[in-house]
C-alpha cells in the first residue's frame, strides 16, 4: 500500500504491450474443422473450458499427428476479456510443435512469462492472472480428451468452485508454483471464491466439500513439513553418527564396487570432525594400493563423487 | 480522430460558463467566507446565489437545510452514519433498508453498519428493475426501522425508482427516507417538497459542476448528527472551510443543468434513443430496462457472446469511452450486481456495457459510435467461442 495504491482504474495500463497487441491482432484465432485435420493425416482435437457466466470461455482447437503425438497445428476462440484473448493466443503458440506429453506441462506461468515485454515486469495484473490459469486448464482438457480419459482423472481431483470450475489440484499447484499465502491471491490466480463465494469458508449460502481458507491451510503445512523435511535430509543437518553412516554407505554403494572391478578396494579408516569439514581418512587396498594414480587421479575422482553425492565439506585424505 | 465521450454517468465535462464563473473565487476573491474583513464577506453574494440555485434546482424550502459536502459518497455517509449514531446506537431503533442495487457509497456503508450492529435489509427488484414500494413495505418494521435509503436513478440501467411512493410508505412505517439522487439531478425533474423525501444526496460532476463538491439536503425539522465535527461552517452542521469556488460552480452547474431538463428530456433522449434503436438492431443484443422508465441519457447494454470488458477495450482503440457499470467497480471481477438483481440470464451477466450521453454529446458523436459499435460487435463475436 502507498503512493501507488492512491489512484485506482489503470487495470489497462498493467497489461505488456504484448497483450494488448495480441488481444488487437491474435496469430492463431479461429477454427480447425475435421477436413482441415484429416487434409494434413492429424486427428482433431477440440476442447472447451470455462463457461460465459463466469466471464471467461474458451474453446482450444489441435491437430494431433498421432505417430508422433505432436501438435501440428492450433487456433482457438475465446469468450474473455482482453488478457483472456491474449493469453489463449499465446497458449496455442506454445502448444504449437510440442508432443501432447509435452504440452501438459505448459503452466499458466509459462503463458504469462511468454507474454511479458521484460522478464521482471509481470505482462498482467494480479487480478487477472486467472485468464491464464484457465489456458492452462483447457489444455489438459484437450489432453483428457485425446487420451480417451477425463479431466479429472488427470487432475485425479474434485471440483472445489464450480461457478469458476477450478479443481482442488488446480488451486493446489496454483498455490504451490506461485507460493500463495491468502485466498485472496487464491482468487485472483483461479477465479476460485470470485462469484458466489461459497468456497470461500463455511457458513455462505452454499455447503461446500473443500473450502479455500481449509485447502490453503493445509497446502500450505504440507509445503512447510516437505520444506523441514528436504532440510532434515541434508547432509549438513545430520549428525556426526549419522553423516558417518551416510558415508559408509556411500563408500559401499558407489565407490568400492568401481574400484573392486579393477582387483582393488578402499577402506574408511576414520572421520576426523574438523568443525567446518571432515576429513575422511582412507587406505587403499588390493591392485589399489602403490598404484600410480591412487594418489591422484583416482583420488580427486572419488572426492569428487562425494562433493557432489553428499557434501563439498569433506576432505578425502590417503592414510 | 477526435475521442467520443459516452460515459457521462461516470463523470461529466465542465461547463465552460461554470468554469468562468468559478475563476475569480481563487485568486481574486479567496476570502474565507467565515471571515469578518472584506475579503470573506465578498464572497457571500456568490455563495448566497449558489446557494439559490440548489434550494431552486431540487426546490427545497427555505426552512430546510443543503448542507455542500465534498462529493456523494460524503453526503450519503453522512445520513447513513448519523442515522446510526442517533437512532440504532442509541437503541431506539435497529433497522435499516436499502436496495440490491445501490452504488457502493451507500451499499459498503451499510456493510460497514452492519458490522457495528444494524441489521440491514438489501430489497430486491421487480422484473423491470424498479425497487417498488409494494416490495419495500414488505420488510418494513414499525417501530424498528429507522431509515430507508433508495436510489433515485439507478447508475448503470439509468432505471428510475418511484420516490414519491417510497417515502410515503417509509412514513407509514415510521422510518425516515433517504434518496442518493446523484444519477438523477440534472437528467429528470428532482422535487424534494412535491416528494416528502427526509435527506438527499446529489453530486456537482455529475451534472457538468467540479468534482469534489456535492450536496445533502435534509428537511426541515430534521435532526441529523454532523459527519464532520470542527468549526462553525454550514450552520454547525458540516464543519471544514467551505470550498467557495466548488460551491459557486456548482450552484451555477445545477442551475444550467435544471434549465437544460427540457433539452435533455427531447434531443438527449431523441439521440439516446437514435443509438438504442441501432444497438437493438444488431442480433441477439438487449438492452435493460424499458425505455420510458430510465433517465434519458443511459443505456445498458448487453451483447450476447462478448465480454464487457473486451468490449470496452475495442471502443478504447477506437476512441470511444463507455463502461462496464460503475466505475468504481471497473476492477471488479465478480458479475454485475444489477444484472443479478434483475435476474438476467447468468450468461449475459459478463455482457454488459453503458453508454451514457450529455447535453455536450452531438449527433455526429453518435452516427460514429453507431459504426464503430457495430464494428466491434463483429470482430469480437467472431473470436467469440460462445457465439453461434
Amino acid at each position: 500500500m502507498g503512493k501507488n495504491d492512491l489512484i485506482g482504474g489503470s487495470l489497462w495500463d498493467h497489461y505488456s504491450n504484448k497483450v494488448a497487441d495480441r488481444m488487437n491482432n491474435p496469430r492463431n484465432l479461429g477454427e480447425i474443422s475435421e477436413e482441415d485435420a484429416k487434409a494434413i493425416g492429424a486427428r482433431l482435437i477440440v476442447a472447451d473450458w470455462g463457461a460465459e457466466s463466469c466471464g471467461d470461455a474458451v474453446r482450444l482447437y489441435w491437430a494431433v499427428d498421432e505417430k508422433t503425438e505432436k501438435i501440428v497445428k492450433g487456433s482457438f476462440k475465446s469468450f474473455g476479456c482482453g488478457t483472456a484473448i491474449a493469453s489463449s493466443d499465446m497458449m496455442v503458440e506454445l502448444c504449437l510443435g510440442k508432443t501432447v506429453e509435452e504440452a501438459m506441462k505448459i503452466t499458466n506461468l509459462d503463458v504469462e512469462k511468454a507474454l511479458r515485454d521484460n522478464p521482471d515486469e509481470p505482462a498482467v495484473p494480479p487480478q487477472k492472472m486467472h485468464c491464464s490459469v484457465m489456458a492452462y486448464d483447457v489444455i489438459k482438457q484437450a489432453v483428457a480428451i485425446y487420451k480417451g480419459t477425463d479431466k479429472e482423472a488427470l487432475d485425479n481431483q474434485e471440483m472445489v468452485c464450480e461457478c469458476a470450475q477450478v479443481t482442488l489440484s488446480t488451486i493446489k499447484e496454483v498455490i504451490r508454483i506461485n507460493n500463495l499465502k491468502t485466498v485472496e491471491e487464491i482468487t485472483e490466480y483461479t477465479k476460485a471464491g470470485a462469484f458466489c463465494k461459497s468456497c470461500i469458508k463455511p457458513g455462505g449460502h452454499e455447503e461446500k466439500k473443500y473450502y479455500l481458507v481449509d485447502i490453503l491451510k493445509e497446502t500450505r503445512a504440507e509445503m512447510e513439513l516437505e520444506r523441514e523435511k528436504e532440510e532434515a535430509e541434508k547432509f549438513e543437518n545430520k549428525s556426526f553418527f549419522q553423516k558417518s553412516k551416510m558415508i559408509q554407505a556411500f563408500f559401499d554403494a558407489e565407490i568400492r564396487p568401481m574400484l573392486q572391478s579393477d582387483g582393488g578396494d578402499i577402506d574408511i579408516v576414520d572421520i576426523i570432525d574438523k568443525g567446518d569439514t571432515l576429513e575422511l581418512q582412507v587406505r587403499y587396498q588390493g591392485a589399489c594400493h602403490g598404484c600410480a594414480s591412487s594418489t591422484a587421479g583416482t583420488l580427486y575422482f572419488i572426492e569428487g563423487k562425494v562433493h557432489e553425492a553428499l557434501s563439498d565439506k569433506i576432505d578425502v585424505a590417503i592414510v | 480522430m477526435n475521442k467520443i465521450y459516452l460515459d457521462n454517468n461516470a463523470t461529466t465535462q465542465v461547463d465552460q460558463r461554470v468554469m468562468d464563473k468559478m475563476a475569480p473565487f481563487f485568486v481574486e476573491k479567496y476570502g474565507n467566507p467565515n471571515s469578518l474583513h472584506g475579503f470573506g464577506t465578498e464572497t457571500h453574494p456568490a455563495m448566497a446565489e449558489a446557494l439559490n440555485s440548489l434550494y431552486a434546482g431540487i426546490n427545497a424550502s427555505d426552512d430546510s437545510d443543503i448542507l455542500v459536502t465534498s462529493c456523494g459518497t460524503e453526503s450519503n455517509n453522512t445520513v447513513l452514519k448519523g442515522i446510526f449514531i442517533d437512532y440504532i446506537l442509541k437503541g431506539e431503533k435497529k433497522h435499516l433498508i436499502t436496495s440490491q442495487i445501490e452504488h457502493p457509497a451507500i451499499r459498503n456503508t451499510c456493510e460497514f453498519l452492519e458490522s457495528l450492529g444494524a441489521e440491514v435489509t438489501y430489497l430486491p427488484v421487480n422484473d423491470e428493475g424498479i425497487v417498488t414500494a409494494e416490495i419495500l413495505k414488505e420488510h418494513l418494521r414499525r417501530g424498528e426501522t429507522a431509515l430507508v435509503s433508495i436510489m433515485w436513478a439507478n447508475n448503470e440501467t439509468g432505471l428510475i425508482n418511484p420516490v414519491k411512493e417510497l417515502a410515503l410508505a417509509a412514513h407509514e412505517y415510521g422510518a425516515l427516507f433517504h434518496t442518493d439522487a446523484v444519477q438523477a439531478l440534472g437528467k429528470i425533474k428532482v422535487d424534494v417538497q412535491d416528494t416528502d423525501v427526509d435527506f438527499l444526496t446529489f453530486s456537482g460532476h455529475k451534472f457538468h459542476g467540479p468534482k469534489g463538491v456535492g450536496g445533502l439536503y435534509i428537511k426541515e425539522g430534521l435532526k441529523l448528527t454532523p459527519f464532520f465535527h470542527g468549526g462553525e461552517q454550514m450552520g454547525k452542521k458540516r464543519a471544514g472551510t467551505v470550498n467557495v469556488p466548488l460551491m459557486v460552480g456548482m450552484g451555477y452547474a445545477l442551475d444550467l443543468a435544471v434549465k437544460a431538463l427540457d433539452y435533455e428530456n427531447k434531443e438527449i433522449r431523441r439521440l439516446r434513443d437514435k443509438l438504442e434503436d441501432a444497438i437493438m438492431s444488431i442480433d441477439d443484443t438487449i438492452v435493460i430496462g424499458k425505455r420510458e422508465l430510465r433517465t434519458p441519457n443511459t443505456i445498458l447494454a448487453s451483447f450476447k457472446g462478448i465480454e464487457g470488458e473486451a468490449f470496452l477495450w475495442d471502443l478504447n482503440w477506437n476512441g470511444i469511452a463507455a463502461s462496464t457499470g460503475s466505475a468504481c467497480s471497473s476492477e471488479d471481477l465478480e458479475a454485475d450486481a444489477t444484472f443479478q438483481a434483475m435476474h438476467v440470464d447468468a450468461d449475459l451477466s459478463h455482457t454488459g456495457v453503458r453508454f451514457s450521453l450529455s447535453r455536450f454529446t452531438t449527433e455526429e458523436e453518435i452516427d460514429r459510435a453507431i459504426e464503430i459499435i457495430r464494428k466491434t460487435v463483429e470482430r469480437l463475436r467472431s473470436i467469440s467461442s460462445t457465439y453461434r
